[in-house]
């Protein structure tokens, strides 16, 4: 990582400034992933997009980019929430779909259940139209070193 | 059961696939069918870079591809087509993909139930004995008259609708 990005990555934490984060990871660019800075929260949004369709004739988002939107959702928080400046890793991931993704934005927020020495663990719930009725909820283990 | 007895042919899986607009857009092909099991092939490419600093495909992709390819391995194994939503899928990340390296998915579904369809996979590059991530995923049967309807959008919608 050269010092620019570094310092580029320590003044987007500093400054709560996910777009920056979001803009040096491609794949987030890729679904057009974006955060919404709620106070000192987070919420994700996936906005609609026909490229993240499954069945277009449904039409419905599919359902592994749903779990790639709160998979990076879940990064991204980890993150910012422990100051990081690369992606954090991946050990496992474990999502639960609870109703049909329809053609329209996407929301996540993550919450930090445990952040040990090593292994954060996070839980994402993914809504459309109401965060009362969640669309998928997901756990995740992230690697912090 | 081989590729030549089975209906869901390698071009007739492709088509299924290519309907799917976002695998089409990831770049997912199938690269073959063998008995039950199905594998498809990830094209590397820089869109879908999770960590530009090694260069290594995000899991998010590795998502897509584990859930359409198990999801597409089950017409394989329950021989007829119909349409059977995730329920839920889980991946174990075993060690980082190379860059610039094409990711292979493979899955077959282990047991049918009435209700429920369960399916693993895995994914690899070089060496299928050394995966970089293992797949479980599970998948609810809808009623035959879900597939058949010519309207599925219809039916979907008054009965999925959470």
């Amino acid at each position: 990582m050269t010092d620019k990005l570094k310092q580029q990555l320590t003044e987007a934490i500093a400054n709560k400034d996910m777009a920056t984060l979001i803009a040096n990871i491609p794949y987030a660019t890729f679904i057009g992933i974006e955060g919404l800075a709620i106070g000192e929260d987070f919420i994700f949004k996936l906005p609609k997009n026909d490229d993240n369709l499954g069945n277009p004739t449904l039409p419905a988002i599919h359902g592994g980019v749903l779990g790639g939107f709160m998979e990076t959702s879940g990064a991204l928080y980890v993150m910012m929430s422990s100051e990081m400046l690369t992606v954090p890793k991946v050990v496992d991931f474990s999502i639960d779909y609870l109703s049909p993704g329809h053609h329209i934005d996407s929301f996540a927020r993550c919450t930090v259940v445990r952040r040990g020495r090593k292994i954060a663990n996070l839980s994402v719930v993914a809504w459309q139209t109401s965060e009362d009725e969640p669309i998928a909820t997901a756990r995740a283990h992230f690697l912090l070193k | 059961m081989t590729e030549q007895e089975s209906p869901f042919t390698k071009e007739l899986m492709q088509t299924i696939f290519d309907a799917i607009r976002h695998c089409k857009v990831l770049g997912i092909k199938i690269h073959s069918i063998e008995g039950k099991q199905l594998t498809t092939r990830l094209a590397y490419s820089e869109q879908i870079i999770g960590n530009p600093v090694t260069g290594v495909i995000h899991g998010g992709a590795l998502t897509t591809l584990l859930d359409t390819t198990c999801g597409i391995s089950l017409p394989i194994a329950m021989e007829e087509f119909t349409i059977c939503p995730t329920l839920d899928l889980r991946i174990d990340y075993m060690s980082a993909a190379k860059p610039h390296q094409d990711i292979f998915g493979r899955a077959e579904v282990y047991r049918i139930t009435k209700s429920v369809v369960f399916a693993k996979g895995i994914a690899f590059q070089e060496d299928e004995t050394k995966p970089i991530a293992h797949c479980v995923a599970t998948f609810m049967r809808l009623p035959q008259a879900v597939t058949d309807s010519v309207d599925a959008k219809d039916y979907l919608g008054n009965n999925y609708d959470g």
